[in-house]
């Protein structure tokens, strides 16, 4: 017996009340892309999700109609999951180094204090 | 549109003994700080796999979800509602899309879970598995169901998974469309002839048991979540999200003249609460389980759709491609 429903193109598709599984198989959504979008030029382009497609182009089309749908786009990147790659949280120590390195940092000159006590010094002569 | 009502699994014995306390620490007091969990951190086998089972029974939802307004399109009354019917579809069906991505996030390749869906192993949310009767029911489902589901999503972004809170931030962006259509409908039926008074009020009639079911079963009788609420994969009880609608809802349906079918329902002043007939939490687990007017259909539909799109798969297939779990 097929399915009868309220939407006639179901009805006209006969298909079948019972199933027999004929599941799909690996692969079978192709491999992932990671998604880049850029709002405006000038922009960075930020990631914003993956998706799966057969190619770069294909990619680019079902970027569009996922990620791209509303709102301003100007350009969209995609590239292969496969290809990215990516540090360790668990290793995030190696950049703790950062804040300690004060010789490059703006804030690691404090000139005013020496100034001062120069133009104290300076004064009293 | 959706997600409400997700089903959780019972754990069968306080899962986080097996796991490396140090880590379970670290990991509770993370979340506690408010910080997102990404998919390469360490979390414990029970919060993956709920986590994968939530987001999973979310993505069926909007792929299984567009079917029942889908079946007004080709008769939608006039262009313009048609153009709209169409791009709210495709919405829905693109939510999938973002939610099957962040659940593969966790490790269940988008073949395992399309698999669990067309072999009826994965759940959806029961109230697509009710059909859409006439017009009005489109409007009555954009407007309420995706109200409810906007409670919900709005909600669950605001949880500890990455990837899942940033797919719902996406999705409920759209949302907000879904809803103003949906309305607009409603209220253009509400105020239009009295057959047209009659269609939607009917509509919501139909309606009404299933908007009931949408947050799932009472917190008296559902599946203790504390630990879930902890890990903030479950952002809310389900009867507050019942309350939290129905002090939403309920007033702008009542201002439309139009009836809802539960004379027990009012609003406690004193407790702030909304009273109302329990839902027949019976006829839930029925359908739920296989035994609703629309079950049979909606997964030969999907069926029917892999079946077709098979060749098309085929054909673009490169055996040298290897897959490889998404990042984010």
């Amino acid at each position: 017996m097929s399915i009868k429903s309220l939407d006639p193109r179901i009805t006209r598709e006969q298909l079948p009340d019972e199933s027999d599984n004929n599941p799909i198989k690996e692969l079978h959504q192709w491999q992932t892309y990671e998604v880049f979008h850029q709002s405006k030029k000038g922009d960075r382009h930020i990631h914003v999700g993956s998706l799966h497609a057969p190619n770069a182009e294909m990619a680019i089309l079902l970027a569009k109609e996922q990620y791209a749908r509303r709102y301003k786009c100007v350009n969209l990147w995609v590239v292969k999951t496969s290809d990215v790659f990516i540090t360790d949280y668990d290793d995030e120590d190696m950049f703790e180094a950062n804040q300690e390195k004060m010789y490059r940092e703006a804030g690691g000159y404090k000139v005013m204090d020496r100034i001062n006590k120069f133009k104290t010094e300076h004064k009293k002569n | 549109m959706y997600g409400g009502g997700y089903i959780f699994e019972e754990s069968k014995n306080g899962h986080s003994e097996e796991e490396d306390q140090i880590k379970l620490q670290k990991f509770e007091e993370r979340i506690a700080a408010g910080e997102k969990i990404e998919p390469s951190d360490w979390m414990p086998a029970e919060y993956r796999k709920q986590l994968i089972r939530m987001i999973e029974q979310h993505a069926h939802s909007e792929i299984i979800g567009a079917l029942p307004e889908g079946t007004w399109i080709t008769r939608a009354p006039g262009f313009r509602r048609k153009l709209a019917l169409m791009a709210k579809v495709q919405d829905e069906v693109g939510h999938a899309q973002l939610l099957y991505s962040a659940a593969e996030t966790l490790g269940k390749p988008r073949e395992q879970m399309i698999n669990d869906l067309i072999t009826g192993k994965s759940k959806y949310s029961n109230v697509f598995n009710y059909p859409a009767v006439t017009w009005a029911d489109t409007a009555v489902i954009a407007w309420l169901i995706d109200a409810g589901a906007i409670i919900n999503q709005v909600a669950n972004s605001k949880g500890s998974y990455g990837p899942y809170c940033r797919a719902l931030e996406r999705i409920c962006l759209e949302e907000s469309f879904h809803l103003k259509y949906g309305h607009d409908n409603v209220v253009f039926l509400a105020t239009g002839t009295s057959q047209q008074r009659q269609m939607v009020q009917d509509a919501l009639i139909r309606w009404w048991p299933p908007i009931m079911h949408f947050f799932g079963p009472s917190d008296k009788i559902s599946v203790h979540t504390e630990t879930l609420m902890r890990w903030k994969v479950k952002m809310a009880s389900n009867d507050d999200m019942r309350q939290k609608f129905l002090d939403m809802y309920v007033p702008k349906i009542w201002e439309l003249g139009l009836t809802i079918p539960d004379p027990k329902l009012k609003k406690n002043n004193e407790t702030g609460k909304w009273e109302y007939t329990e839902p027949d939490w019976e006829e839930f687990k029925r359908v739920i389980n296989g035994d609703g007017p629309c079950n049979k259909e909606r997964l030969a539909v999907r069926r029917r759709a892999e079946e077709k799109g098979e060749w098309v798969r085929n054909a673009l297939l490169r055996p040298s491609e290897k897959y490889t779990v998404p990042l984010s």
